[in-house]
């Protein structure tokens, strides 16, 4: 039999603290458990109630981001703001954090913001680690080559007071794309497709890994973008096969290893490629070169189609007729058709200092359209420094556009940042269901350069005739 | 937990594809920290309009709805956001199993550790309870099998350690903690630290 191994297959073996039988689930060890305010609170009254402590602490990162304001606070009446329920939630992740000894990244700290952004931004997030989260957008951190995946809330407590999770391994899907993304055409476009491509079930059981030479191409912000949006074709998670491009990144970050530990941390990490004689279970591919822009037209992410292509029909398939019924779109023309009343640039798949960048560079010096409401979410209050030194909040304000702190705002919509009923909301976010940025909201996902364009116009825009030379 | 056997009830039918967890129970409503009582709240945005009446047509609003256990959805149903207060607010709200087709990963593994049972079968048998609502069916976690209104029975796969759990009433955390000689080993021995 062949030892060589998928990337998965490295990292899973990397942690079996007990061994999978038919009877039983593997007892599977994490590296890093990310916990925020809405999913944690019923696992920590569990610990309380059962007088269980927190195993490792110091292997937890704890921040506030879902149902946070994303207007400045600084004292806690400024939660007033938020719903009651909200503010509650916040002031018992500060309460749990403290009588559990968990370091909290509360308001006031530079380094609080969206769970999947603060744990590639300080380093935490590592190549060959097992990460998780009680939020599905997990998937995130495996464009580093960790195993990082979305836990439920009795999960969360079983992290918490033992540091292990009961895990049945997955089946592998490789997704290899090849060519190039042209200008204009991002890794949001990118991911879409392949959804799209796949469907929103054609991940089920599986973690996907991506490679090829145009995910190599890529940014780790990019690489984020793809990763982040596997759970919406269905998978447990999605890997990317970690490069200098990951360490480069990683180099010099508050919690990466440093001196020695580097050296030695970036030998092992060279190894998290998938061996030439391993096998996956299913494969996939997609030509980079071939996408333009894509936005979704129906109410899951894989609804989608190009941006100047034709919304299809099935009139045969009443799952897909309710949901052009909800979104009011007429299939047989492109979504450039459709008027906009809300542009959301934020959200754990695009808010990180590149995705801002390019949604200013096509805002700058013009004017977001009468009637259009434009809100810029950073995911971090340290992106949102940055990209205030480079003048970034500027360009947006004086666009027309909301500058806002950093949280999940309009992507889940829990902290009062919604869309009104019956509006259409272009968003960079990764979920286009019924109701999820307002009751009644319709969404559109696309990348930060669309969703700027479209803002400027009042429709659903291309913005390729938009970009300008950098 | 409680040992659950056998659930034998009436079926409701909601064969739209791709209900997501966001519909199952939206965001606003999560801003709980308890995961009691969320039943009120499942599938409001279907349920209820926006002044909060109930919407007639909705299935759960009919009069044959009241009673039944078994939730029959379309393909791919609770996929999205992780929240577990999807089978909470389903649990709360009397539901006790869902078959569909496909069932998304996390909310799987969420129900089974509440106590909602999971029940994948194939196209012929989904087509057959999707065309008849509203039929009474047994779902057996002991012998695996799903029966229906004429008797004639067919296997669901069921992960085996989570049926042995839901069989006895086994709390999953107390599994894990009997390893805590291999978790303090394992910590100590492997090669490099997170």
């Amino acid at each position: 039999m062949s030892n060589d191994k998928t990337l998965f297959e490295k990292v899973w073996d990397d942690h079996v603290v007990v061994a999978e039988t038919p009877d039983t689930p593997a007892i599977l060890y994490v590296d890093l458990h990310i916990i925020h305010e809405v999913t944690t609170p019923q696992a920590f009254s569990l610990l309380r109630e059962k007088r269980f402590p927190v195993r490792r602490p110091d292997l937890i990162l704890a921040t506030m981001d879902h149902s946070t304001p994303t207007t400045p606070v600084t004292t806690f009446k400024d939660l007033d703001v938020v719903a009651e329920g909200a503010a509650n939630q916040i002031r018992q992740m500060e309460v749990n954090c403290k009588e559990f000894g968990i370091e909290l990244l509360g308001f006031g700290s530079i380094e609080r913001g969206i769970v999947h952004i603060i744990g590639p931004e300080l380093g935490a997030t590592q190549p060959g680690k097992t990460i998780v989260c009680g939020d599905s957008h997990t998937s995130t951190h495996g464009a580093f080559g960790a195993l990082a995946f979305g836990i439920g809330t009795t999960e969360v407590g079983h992290v918490l007071a033992t540091q292990c999770l009961l895990q049945r391994k997955s089946r592998t899907l490789v997704i290899d794309v090849e060519g190039n993304l042209s200008k204009g055409v991002t890794a949001k476009d990118l991911i879409l497709g392949i959804i799209g491509k796949i469907g929103v079930d054609g991940g089920i059981g599986h973690v996907i890994e991506y490679r090829g030479d145009a995910i190599s191409a890529l940014s780790m912000d990019s690489r984020m973008t793809v990763c982040n949006m596997s759970i919406e074709a269905g998978a447990r998670a999605g890997m990317i096969a970690p490069d200098d491009t990951t360490f480069e990144f990683l180099n010099g970050r508050p919690r990466s290893p440093r001196g020695a530990d580097w050296d030695t941390s970036v030998a092992r990490w060279r190894e998290l490629r998938t061996d030439d004689g391993a096998k996956y279970d299913k494969s996939a591919s997609i030509s980079a070169s071939d996408l333009g822009p894509m936005v979704t037209f129906g109410t899951n992410p894989g609804m989608v189609v190009g941006i100047n292509d034709a919304v299809p029909d099935r009139p045969s398939d009443p799952s897909f007729r309710k949901a052009l019924d909800y979104m009011q779109i007429e299939a047989g023309k492109p979504m450039t058709h459709n008027d906009v009343d809300v542009v959301f640039v934020g959200s754990c798949a695009n808010s990180r200092l590149s995705d801002l960048q390019e949604a200013a560079n096509i805002v700058k010096g013009r004017k977001v359209a009468d009637g259009v409401r434009m809100l810029v979410v950073p995911g971090s209050q340290q992106i949102k420094k940055d990209a205030e030194s480079l003048g970034l909040d500027k360009i947006f304000v004086a666009a027309g556009a909301e500058w806002r702190e950093a949280g999940c705002s309009m992507c889940i919509g829990m902290n009062g940042d919604i869309v009104a009923t019956g509006k259409l909301a272009v968003s960079t976010s990764n979920r286009n269901f019924e109701g999820r940025q307002g009751v009644g909201a319709r969404t559109v996902l696309a990348s930060p350069m669309t969703a700027a364009a479209s803002a400027i116009t009042g429709k659903v825009a291309d913005p390729r005739p938009f970009l300008r030379d950098e | 937990m409680e040992s659950i056997g056998k659930i034998t009830s009436r079926t409701v039918v909601m064969p739209t594809n791709d209900i997501d967890t966001d519909q199952i129970i939206p965001a606003r409503f999560l801003t709980t920290t308890s995961r009691d009582g969320l039943g009120q709240f499942v599938f409001n945005d279907l349920r209820r309009d926006s002044n909060g009446d109930d919407i007639a047509d909705f299935v759960l609003n009919q009069p044959q709805a009241a009673g039944c256990a078994v939730l029959v959805g379309g393909k791919n149903f609770g996929c999205g956001s992780s929240r577990e207060h999807a089978p909470w607010a389903l649990l709360d709200y009397g539901f006790r199993a869902v078959i569909s087709t496909e069932i998304a990963d996390i909310f799987k593994n969420n129900s089974l550790k509440n106590g909602l049972i999971p029940v994948v079968v194939d196209a012929e048998i989904h087509q057959r309870l999707i065309a008849n609502p509203g039929i009474e069916v047994t779902i057996d976690i002991e012998t695996r099998t799903l029966t229906l209104e004429d008797g004639s029975a067919v296997e669901f796969p069921i992960d085996s350690f989570a049926r042995f759990c839901l069989l006895h009433g086994i709390d999953q955390l107390g599994f894990i903690q009997q390893q805590l000689a291999a978790i303090e080993s394992f910590e100590e021995q492997r090669s490099w630290t997170p």
